[in-house]
């Protein structure tokens, strides 16, 4: 994190404490403090942008064929993009596999716009340098859910298969460090530095919260980040080899923490630390 | 031209409450690439809002802002219906103007 950047998380803080010094009284716990922090910047999130330019993105003719993507099919018809990513991943008939938002986006880029697939998956998240199109598509879609409520149905054998082997993922200990994602997200009341870390495996409440903030504005990177950033991130975290953009891993791990998340209202795009 | 800001403007009881989200890289000219040269500074210096032609608020701004702005501020006597303009200029020349109508 450069100067530059904890700069903004300062002066919010600084203004927040102010505010509240009122109920200063009483003691006013760290988590609550960066919740109150969360609170003063949640309506200037600059994931706003991002949402802007995806939207963009999706209009706009691209690619060798010269097409937008509002013919693309992310589970509730051609071009229906309110509420589609509430219910996903989900089972898709014509590429016959389970796919989270980023993937169908994938497969949409490559098929209706003939983007070659390496094009995309190559630098497939955003740096300093480069916007990246799939995670502005992503936060977009994902902002047309905003509100609804989280229904990812696991009936299809498809979908409660990858939800599985999405569970043993999640728990499954490997790696230099011997690491899962259970490790850090299995137990209720810890922290690492000022962060909170959710039990997604046990409480119901944690994993909604968590699962339903992504994609998410990383004030410390300047960036708007996608799922399948999360969990590219998590495997780096942990040692493991990294990922696949879009493999057959992440998605089954999505779907796990997507129907973990079940039954709470979409908040995203999110912003955080 | 800068990217668009995005503004939220409305009143109550009097006061005006307008909200800017700002969309700039905010560079501080100390940050290095990775081969060691100093990326340039590149940030907003001044920003300005006027309510109706009038300024109601003048500010400073310089490297220690981080990326994307964002500022809060009230101001006396707007009312629904009325145009806040809100303007910035960064230190390489370039400069955004964006317009909202306060709701009430």
């Amino acid at each position: 994190m450069n100067t530059n950047q904890i700069c903004r998380a300062v002066m919010v803080l600084a203004l927040s404490t102010s505010l509240t010094a009122v109920a200063e009284e009483k003691a006013v716990t760290d988590s609550e403090r960066i919740e109150q922090y969360r609170e003063m910047i949640s309506d200037g999130n600059p994931a706003e942008f991002d949402e802007m330019r995806g939207e963009e993105l999706w209009k706009t003719p691209a690619g060798p064929k010269n097409a937008s993507l509002e013919q693309c099919d992310l589970g509730k018809g051609k071009g229906v993009v309110k509420g589609a990513y509430a219910e996903m991943p989900r089972y898709f008939k014509d590429t016959k596999m389970v796919q989270d938002l980023e993937s169908r986006l994938l497969t949409c880029m490559t098929t209706l716009q003939g983007i070659p697939e390496e094009q995309i998956t190559a630098k497939p998240f955003a740096s300093d340098k480069k916007d990246s199109d799939i995670s502005s598509l992503a936060t977009y879609v994902a902002g047309q859910s905003k509100g609804m409520k989280m229904k990812v149905s696991t009936k299809h054998p498809k979908v409660k298969e990858a939800y599985e082997i999405g569970k043993r993922i999640f728990n499954y200990r490997a790696g230099p460090y011997d690491f899962a994602c259970s490790t850090c997200h299995a137990t209720s009341g810890v922290r690492i530095r000022m962060q909170d870390l959710p039990n997604m495996r046990s409480s119901k409440k944690d994993a909604q919260t968590a699962y339903t903030s992504w994609p998410a504005y990383r004030v410390s990177q300047g960036l708007t980040r996608s799922f399948q950033w999360r969990l590219n991130d998590c495997f780096r975290q942990q040692r493991f080899p990294e990922p696949k953009f879009a493999s057959e891993a992440t998605i089954a791990l999505t779907t796990y923490l997507a129907v973990s998340a079940n039954g709470a209202k979409y908040a995203g795009p999110g912003l955080k630390r | 031209m800068g990217k668009p800001m995005k503004i939220r403007a409305s009143v109550k009881e009097g006061m005006t409450e307008v909200k800017i989200l700002m969309q700039h890289d905010m560079e501080t000219g100390l940050r290095k690439e990775a081969d060691g040269t100093l990326i340039p500074a590149w940030f907003i210096t001044e920003v300005k809002a006027e309510y109706e032609g009038r300024t109601v608020l003048e500010a400073q701004f310089g490297q220690s802002i981080s990326k994307n702005p964002y500022l809060m501020f009230m101001f006396k006597g707007g009312s629904a219906g009325g145009k806040v303009k809100i303007s910035w200029v960064d230190n390489k020349g370039d400069s955004r103007s964006d317009e909202v109508t306060i709701s009430a």
